[in-house]
Formats: C-alpha cells, structure tokens, sequence
C-alpha cells in the first residue's frame, strides 16, 4: 500500500477515535449546530488569515477557539444561545469566508478545505493530529464524571457542587479543537457528520455512555476504512465517502431488530 | 452540624419576571432538625423560592445565607432526561458525588426499586422516577434535604408512608428538611414550622394532630397520624389579581385563628 495512503488511513482512524467520544457529547447536549457553526467558522479563520497573511492554521485554531468561548459564553442565555442565532452565525461565517477567499489573489483549493483532503496529510499533520487527539481524549477521561452528570442534569449537577459553568466552557474549547482537527481531514461542511453519525449509530447498542463512546469511536474507525476504501474503488471524494460510509452503517445498525431487553 | 444551626436562610428576598412580581420581601429558613413546609397555591412562587435558596436562580433583590459546605439532597418537582443518554437506574446514582456501589444498592432497596437497578432511567414511571432521585438525594448524605411537592400524584396512603419515611430520615440524621406542597391544609405531622406563601409569606405557625379534627380522622383511618392540619392566621386577604388588600374584618392583633382561602 503507498504511503499516502497509510497515512491517510491512520489520520481518518484518529480522528474517529477522537470523534467517537465526543460525538456522543454532540448528540447527549444536542450541540450539533454548535458544532456546524464552530467549522464555520474554522474557514473564516483561514479566509483572515490569507487575507491578511498570517499562518492559515494559525488563523484557524485561533478563529475557533474565539468563536468556541463566545459560543460557551452565550449559551447560558436562552435568547442568545438559540437556533436562530447559530443559524445565522453559521451561515455568515462561512459565506463571509467564501467571499474573502475569492477576493484575495492567493490561490486557495476551497474544496479541499469544505471537503476534505485526508490523501494529502503529511507525517507531520499526523503526529501534530494524533497529539490533539491525545489532549482532548486525556482531558475528557479526566472530566467524565463531572461531565456527564452536567450533561445529564445540570441543576442536580450544580446543586451536587459540580462546576458546570466551567465544564461546559471548557467541552466548548476541546470541541473546538476536534473539530479544527477533523475539519482538516473530511472538511469543514462533513466534519459535524463525522462526529454525530457514528455516535448515532451507537446509540442503538449501547446500555452505558461509556460503551456508547466506544462503540462510536469503532464504527467511525470502520466507516474510515469503508469510506477510503470506497473513494479508491470508484473514483470518489476522500471525505464525503467516509460520510456516506458512516450514513450507511448507521442505517444498517437501526434496521437490525432488537431483541426486547430491559 | 449543630441541632438547631441555621443551613439555609433568605432575607428579603424579591424576584420580578418580565414585570410581574413573584416573590415579594420574603424570609425563610431552616434549621438543622428542623421541618419545614412550604405550602401555597399554585403559580405562588414556591419552586422559585426553593431554587433561590438553593442558589440556582438569583432573585432581584435580598439576601441568600448558605452554610458552606452544605451537603444538599434534592428532589425537583418536575425532572426529565433526556433519552439521548443511556443510562441504567444505578448508573443515575452513580453519578452522584458520594456514595459507593454498596451505598447505590441500600439507597434502592431503601426505596423499593431495587430490582429496577439495571433498567433504563428514562423507561421508569413517574413514581419509580420519584423514588430514583430519593436514592440519589439520600446519597448525598444531606444535612438539607429539599423536596418539591413529593407527594404529587400519591394516594392518601402512599403520602403517609412517605411521610413517615421522611420523618424517620429527619429524626436519624437530624438534616433540615424543606418540604414544598400545594396543599393549603394538610402537612407533614412531624412539621416544625408552616410557612404560607403567596409571593410573600402570609403567615407561619404550627400544624395541630389530625386527632383533633374528628372528620379528618375519620377520612384517613390509620393514615391520619402521618398528616397535621394547619390553620392559616391571616390578617389580608388576596384579591383575583393577586393584590393584597387588608381584611379588615378581622383583628390580629387578639390572634385569632381563622381559615382562609386564597383568593387566585
């Protein structure tokens, strides 16, 4: 197998791991569209950042971790943490960061970063993958229990002296961070899929939230491996083949019957 | 923890949603080994008081006193969560601060669930649910055990087994204990102190042994003891706007004892 391709593989099957776990946090707090505007506004990060040329990934990490702590900061107000307000944040970002790119002179493959562009990840993009990776994955072993009980609960959460104020803001930091991450690998519009359609599929099996992790962390790994697969086999986009592979896996897994347990 | 030391206390406490005034100047505290009932109508500010206390909403204006440290259990009203989580009975409690797997399993046999340990949390029933957070308040090993309307949907029985249960938990850990309730009439027989609220409190006392009121007596039989009755002394009466006007019919100042309703 070339190189390029084992790379590729192992950059998709770290960022499942990653993704699974936190996947799950995605669907438990219904931060899905968080997440869509957080990788929103990743590429606005990388639009300033080539306009005004400073380092693009720079511009990125620090576009999401702004928008992370706003986000974790507006949430607590019902009015300002609304739908509506995520809807409009997420489409002005992107289109404000599509309009900036197409305005400077620079060349920028703007459908490698909405799409994806796993083939071209280089030694160096994977340690620096699998070291965020390890951070994030450290951090939420760390806060699980708080974490799951503010999720769950947050009032029962606050009164049993959990600091949910600072629990929250900081999954809103490490989200951030994954999904900089894993936008990289299946792009910036795919990378919220990544991360709540294989924690959806393992909704349907799992009795704890920890098997619920882990089993998400599998079938994104598994929908990885489809996914490459599939794009070389018919000649498809790298990213959204994994989508689809996860999409379809996650259908099977719902159309298996279940046996009537407790 | 001292017998007879403050846990919880507001002073003055007012909170104004949109405009309307639901809490007004109101005091209340509760005392190591202590009972206290909170009763009111409904939409009277009794779960906003509660969650003041309990520091999970700010109110406009007052003071709110919190013994540091303060090891609280508490039973919301109203709790759901969400399906999206899979999460079994025991691993509910499991979630909760104290409290090993032999302490999980006591708290639910305490509670009579404990063959539903393993069930989904979210596939139990209204009551079973009610039981779950008990196990989970018990857990906390409180020295304030906060109960929103507990005995909603409970029989007369049922209530009276609760009741007794809670007394006895009172009398074995001398916690406070902070009872929420609608009902204007009956409370807790072991209550030390009836707070009657309605945005601000209209009056508080002593409940009377439901043996002392033949007909009561006579409609709860052997669950009669688990019950008091609690006569209101008020010297105002609410009108249907909930405005508060002097009821100049009677005199406080002889202490009379009279029962009003409240006028919504």
């Amino acid at each position: 197998m070339d190189d390029f391709l084992i790379r590729a593989l192992l950059a998709g099957i770290g960022v499942a791991l990653v993704a699974g776990p936190y996947g799950c946090l995605v669907l438990w707090r219904r931060m899905a569209y968080v997440g869509e505007t957080l990788a929103h506004t990743a590429l606005f990060g990388v639009a300033l950042g080539l306009f005004f040329e400073f380092d693009l990934i720079l511009g990125m990490i620090v576009a999401v971790a702004v928008a992370a702590l706003l986000l974790g900061l507006a949430q607590r107000d019902k009015r300002l943490g609304s739908d509506a307000i995520l809807g409009i944040l997420a489409s002005l970002t992107l289109a404000a960061g599509v309009i900036i790119v197409s305005a400077t002179t620079a060349r920028l493959d703007l459908f490698a970063y909405l799409f994806g562009d796993i083939l071209s990840v280089s030694v160096r993009d994977l340690v620096a993958l699998y070291a965020a990776a390890a951070v994030a994955l450290a951090a939420l072993i760390l806060m699980w229990r708080p974490m799951l009980a503010a999720t769950l609960h947050d009032e029962l959460a606050r009164i049993d002296g959990v600091r949910v104020d600072l629990v929250n803001l900081l999954l809103m930091l490490l989200l951030a961070l994954v999904i900089a991450v894993a936008g990289r690998m299946v792009g910036i519009l795919l990378v919220v899929a990544l991360l709540v359609i294989p924690a959806a599929a393992a909704r349907r099996f799992a009795r704890t939230p920890e098997t619920m992790a882990v089993l998400a962390a599998l079938i994104g790994a598994a929908s990885v491996v489809a996914g490459l697969w599939g794009s070389f086999r018919w000649d498809a986009p790298t990213g959204p083949s994994m989508v689809v592979a996860a999409g379809a896996l996650c259908l099977l897994v719902w159309l298996v019957p279940r046996r009537r347990a407790a | 923890m001292a017998p007879g030391e403050v846990l919880a206390a507001v002073r003055g406490v007012s909170l104004a949603l949109g405009g309307t005034p639901i809490l007004e100047g109101v005091d209340l505290a509760v005392r190591a080994g202590e009972l206290v009932s909170l009763i009111g109508p409904n939409g009277s500010g009794k779960t906003t008081l509660v969650r003041i206390l309990l520091g999970l909403a700010p109110p406009d204006s007052g003071t709110i006193q919190r013994r540091p440290g303060l090891r609280i259990g508490y039973v919301p009203q109203r709790l759901s969560i969400d399906r999206a989580m899979p999460i079994t009975a025991e691993r509910f409690l499991a979630l909760a601060p104290r409290g090993g797997r032999a302490e999980r399993r006591a708290a639910l046999a305490e509670l009579g669930i404990a063959d539903l340990a393993q069930r989904a949390a979210q596939d139990l029933s209204g009551g079973e649910f009610q039981r779950l957070l008990l196990a989970r308040a018990l857990l906390a090993e409180p020295e304030l055990l906060v109960m929103d309307e507990p005995a909603q949907g409970v029989d007369v029985v049922g209530q009276a087994d609760l009741y007794r249960w809670i007394a006895t938990l009172r009398d074995r850990r001398g916690c406070g204990v902070l009872l929420v309730s609608h009902d204007l009439h009956l409370v807790m027989a072991a209550t030390d102190t009836v707070v009657c609220l309605n945005r601000h409190v209209c009056c508080t006392g002593q409940p009377e042994a439901v043996a002392r009121h033949p007909e009561y007596l006579a409609l709860f039989g052997t669950a009669a003891a688990a019950f008091g009755v609690y006569a209101h002394h008020h010297d105002h009466v609410h009108d249907l706007a909930g405005h508060v006007h002097a009821d100049n019919e009677h005199d406080h100042h002889h202490g009379h004892v009279h029962e009003h309703d409240h006028a919504r």
